[in-house]
């Protein structure tokens, strides 16, 4: 039987977070009230005119560096034309032969391996108004998101030497997401799929293996989550295969993703190469950039993800299903940091931060930016445990109090009595007046019963409230057992 | 109210401005005797697609009440402006002479406009031109044809027609009009005023409705070349609105109205004298370079090949420029939408548009486009919209656009080159005077030959001026002088010298 292979091509629209439109001072804001946010130039009025927002420039050139594109000396804006009523000017500004970046990658784990995605191109443009189909057949349309700025990320495929391509659904979806998760270490947008700050269509063919000519490709609409293109592009190349083993043949076509039945269906025929008249836009100067600039914007790059994992994982000896945890975000992986510079144990310190301190962030709705925790209690307190002033129990109750509270450990064991107790004599009373308590229980015991030394344990645990050190709790306990 | 009986209409700014400063005569009463102008020829010129004067006469009482208070006025409050109907004024109709915007009102004004509302001129009213500054007549105005105050059965040349015939026949003190292939200079020569194009980024084209972005530049109309030079310090400069307009120094322009042309080189390119020009267009032009030559100046005659592509080069950029600029004319916002006779409504704060479309396609939509634009845009603008659209079609673009902005390239390197060795270049305006309304309506070539002298010096980016220089058959003669780009000095001064030296600009037409 044939065997089939898949080619994934992915066009990742990401609008950026700037103060202003890419063309005019306008808000860039997610909602509002419709056509608040408006004026002459975003509107295409006749006789405005669309002005480069700098900071906007900026922040793709330096999204398309963290992608490892080479920033092109020379940028030019064109227009591509074409009728939609949410595009006011009937042309959109976009970028054509000289666009922003090329020739990047992205790094993914693909089963823990690491694969360097290769990127054709970054480009800039502006984003269109939306349109809104009310009942009664009537469409209005919104212009407040017209020309907020947009980014466009797009695939290569086959990949040049030394790069790779995605391989299946769940590297689609792994790509997107270290796109986004790269994206959000630079601060240039807030990515949200849901809001569309983040939009995704993936090009899907699949060919029988060796052949070297592509399949006739679809294009995936209406992908919303990373879940939907997970499930889509999945979708997608067993649809196509199942059709081609049956004998038929894949039309060109887009195909909306339906999250609710969880299949494409047929949007629109693409049989014809859609005509953009590309040409320069006479309104706009080409936008030349100087090493001195791209050097700069270089060095002020953050370290990315993937790179910080596998730093974190040799610095500090965590592993890889800790470092990605830690480095989810970049708070996380600097809250981090900064607790294990300080702590005499870091894979200590990453146990706790993937335990306590992520449970507890997600059941109280608090960001890692807005918690009480400093990173000097959390080292504190990990001292505290070491030194055996405080069990592993108490230190758990003490973690939480740090976070509701920022008081300092040594603050709350102090505050509530806490400090493990590791008077042997004092332990040792204890343990005898549990002993002379449960007669039968011992009786037990000796006899062979040995599980129920644990219910002593709970006993004398439950005597010192919980600070007795463990450790000398059992020595003693075995110790007068066995008398 | 004996000063409006020397008829102040027929005054230049720099007249009027004296007497104003002088408190010889108001705002308001010059106001007035353009109004009353108007009332008076307009019928037979029809210069205006909207006159304004409620407005002018507001903006007038403004600036009295100014000069009442001792305010210090600059040299254009109080002065009448008519303003191309292709520039946008907040609240007031902008047509661009089109069905298609028959009832558009801006809410925002021009840069230009703010600029000369903020020196205290006075908007009388609104040109007429050829729609969307396409043609060389103003009869493919979407309205009405305007009448050449010289002789009303000729044309006013065009695009900016209606500007040039109400500078001309006294309707306003000088007007504005735009310049894409000579659409100031042509009709300024055709109607017997000063017509200046800048150098390209010299005035902000913000609020100038498109026709092709990387040739449109705005300028004066006006009486004589001192009202040129005062407009132009008026208007030129740097616009953060405008990424092409050029972050330069703008030199104080009366300071080049000095004659002397001692020692000025002129080159007189040969190509400018073919295609038709008529002899006495000929002698007009040759006898002002003699006059200039008797003033110190040398001429040398030059050959400039590449002027000779300078049309087709022109036919290609242009429309290609326009059928992506005039997409946007669709019925969905704004403008003639079919089958209705009120405008899509804009609102903000709500909904901005009730379209027709089907829900979760636009089944209804293309129709709604390809009524609207069949409607709304006349044949002219339909022509250059095809062709624009073919040019920039994959598997054209390189044989057509590319290969015209290769030869504008070259075209641009002719122009650097002769001004390594002469100061400025003296051609006709145009091969011919006015001609009769409905003459080359039938015949696009003949028409677009009318603008063959003009268009070098749009591709080139170049500054132009035509000024006055003798009649046949009782219409004007037009002067085109262009010099390298940044250089307008150079023409204010050479053009001032050849006014102070003949004096055509003091004939007027007897309307």
């Amino acid at each position: 039987m044939v065997e089939y292979e898949p080619i994934i091509g992915m066009e990742v629209h990401v609008e950026l977070q700037t103060r202003s439109k890419m063309f005019c001072g306008c808000e860039v804001a997610f909602g509002g009230e419709p056509n608040t946010r408006c004026c002459p130039v975003c509107l295409g009025l006749p006789g405005s005119l669309p002005v480069i927002n700098e900071r906007a420039v900026e922040l793709m050139a330096r999204a398309a560096l963290a992608l490892n594109c080479t920033i092109a000396s020379q940028c030019v804006f064109h227009r591509k034309n074409y009728y939609y009523p949410d595009l006011p000017k009937n042309y959109q500004i976009s970028q054509y032969d000289y666009p922003l970046g090329v020739n990047g990658w992205v790094e993914i784990l693909a089963g823990g391996k690491s694969k360097k995605i290769a990127i054709r191109r970054v480009h800039m443009e502006e984003d269109t108004g939306k349109l809104l189909h009310v009942a009664g057949n009537k469409s209005y349309i919104d212009y407040n998101r017209s020309g907020v700025p947009l980014m466009e990320i797009v695939t290569q495929n086959p990949p040049p030497e030394g790069l790779d391509q995605i391989e299946s659904a769940e590297e689609a979806r792994e790509y997107l997401q270290r796109l986004r998760q790269i994206l959000l270490y630079l601060g240039v947008s807030d990515v949200k799929m849901e809001e569309g700050s983040m939009r995704c269509e993936p090009n899907v063919s699949i060919r029988p293996k060796g052949q070297t000519e592509f399949g006739v490709k679809t294009e995936i609409k209406n992908l919303n989550s990373f879940r939907a293109v997970y499930l889509g592009v999945d979708y997608e190349l067993k649809r196509q295969e199942r059709v081609l083993r049956e004998g038929g043949t894949i039309v060109q076509e887009t195909r909306r993703w339906d999250d609710e039945r969880g299949v494409t269906a047929s949007m629109r025929s693409k049989e014809f190469e859609q005509e953009y008249r590309y040409f320069p836009d006479p309104d706009l100067v080409p936008l030349r950039f100087t090493n001195d600039w791209i050097t700069k914007l270089k060095a002020d790059l953050p370290e990315l993800p993937i790179p910080k994992m596998k730093r974190f994982m040799s610095d500090y000896g965590i592993s890889l299903s800790d470092a990605e945890v830690l480095c989810d975000t970049r708070e996380m992986a600097d809250f981090y940091e900064s607790c294990a510079k300080l702590a005499k144990d870091p894979k200590a310190v990453a146990n706790w931060l993937t335990g306590e301190f992520l449970r507890l962030l997600n059941a109280t709705g608090t960001t890692v930016a807005e918690t009480k925790l400093t990173p000097a209690n959390i080292a504190a307190l990990l001292d505290l445990l070491d030194s055996g002033t405080i069990n592993r129990n108490t230190a758990k109750s003490v973690f939480e109090e740090m976070f509701t509270t920022g008081k300092t450990p040594s603050e709350i064991v102090k505050e509530k009595g806490l400090e493990q107790v590791t008077d042997t004599a004092e332990i040792e009373a204890v343990v005898n007046r549990v002993l002379a308590a449960n007669s039968n229980e011992v009786r037990r015991y000796r006899s062979g019963e040995v599980k129920l030394k644990s219910w002593f344990v709970g006993q004398v645990m439950r005597e010192t409230k919980g600070k007795a050190n463990p450790a000398l709790v059992n020595e003693l306990l075995e110790r007068n057992l066995e008398e | 109210m004996s000063m409006t009986d020397t008829r102040l209409c027929e005054m230049t700014i720099h007249e009027l401005r004296d007497l104003l400063k002088a408190k010889q005569v108001s705002a308001v009463e010059i106001a007035r005797s353009f109004i009353d102008r108007i009332e008076a020829v307009e019928s037979r010129i029809k210069a205006f697609v909207t006159v304004t004067p409620e407005l002018a006469l507001e903006q007038a009482a403004i600036v009295d009440e100014s000069i009442e208070r001792g305010d210090d006025i600059g040299p254009l409050a109080g002065i009448p402006v008519a303003i191309k109907d292709n520039m946008c004024t907040r609240g007031t109709l902008t047509t661009c002479s089109s069905k298609i915007l028959y009832n558009f009102k801006p809410i925002y004004d021009a840069t230009v406009v703010d600029k000369l509302v903020r020196a205290g001129a006075v908007t009388i009213g609104k040109t007429n031109l050829d729609e969307f500054a396409m043609g060389s007549s103003t009869e493919n105005s979407g309205f009405f044809v305007t009448h050449n105050p010289w002789n009303l059965d000729t044309v006013p040349g065009g695009s900016s027609g209606g500007s040039a015939a109400a500078v001309a026949a006294d309707e306003c003190a000088f007007a504005l009009g735009s310049d894409t292939g000579g659409s100031i200079r042509q009709p300024a020569s055709f109607c017997g005023v000063v017509g200046m194009k800048p150098t390209y980024g010299r005035v902000s084209r913000y609020g100038l409705v498109a026709f092709a972005s990387s040739l449109d530049q705005i300028g004066p109309l006006t009486k004589d070349v001192t009202d040129c030079a005062i407009v132009m310090n008026a208007i030129c400069g740097k616009d953060p609105l405008d990424s092409t307009s050029l972050d330069v120094p703008v030199p104080d322009f009366m300071k080049a109205l000095v004659s002397d042309v001692r020692n000025l080189k002129i080159g007189v390119p040969k190509e400018f004298f073919g295609h038709g020009t008529d002899p006495e267009v000929e002698s007009a032009v040759r006898a002002a370079i003699d006059l200039l030559v008797s003033l110190g100046a040398e001429a040398k005659e030059i050959s400039m090949p590449s002027v000779d592509y300078g049309l087709p080069v022109y036919y290609i950029i242009a429309p290609a420029e326009c059928s992506s600029n005039l997409a946007r004319y669709d019925g969905v916002r704004y403008g003639h939408r079919t089958g209705t006779s009120t405008s899509p409504i804009f609102a903000k704060g709500g909904v901005s548009s009730n379209l027709p479309l089907t829900k979760g396609g636009v089944g209804g939509v293309v129709s709604l486009y390809q009524k609207t634009r069949e409607e709304g845009f006349g044949p002219e603008v339909k022509q250059r919209i095809m062709i624009g659209t073919y040019a920039l079609s994959a598997g054209y673009y390189d044989a057509y656009y590319l290969k015209a902005q290769k030869v504008r390239t070259l075209l641009r390197r002719d122009f650097e080159k002769a001004f390594e060795e002469f100061d400025v270049l003296i051609t006709p305006t145009s091969p011919t005077v006015a001609f009769a309304i409905g003459e080359r309506v039938d015949d696009p070539f003949a028409m677009k030959l009318a603008d063959i002298c003009t268009i070098p010096a749009n591709l080139a980016g170049i500054p132009g001026i035509s000024i006055p220089c003798g009649f046949k058959d009782g219409l004007p003669i037009g002067l085109q002088i262009m010099a390298k780009g940044l250089n307008e000095e150079t023409l204010i001064r050479v053009a001032y010298t050849y006014e102070q030296h003949s004096g055509h600009h003091k004939e007027k037409p007897g309307i």
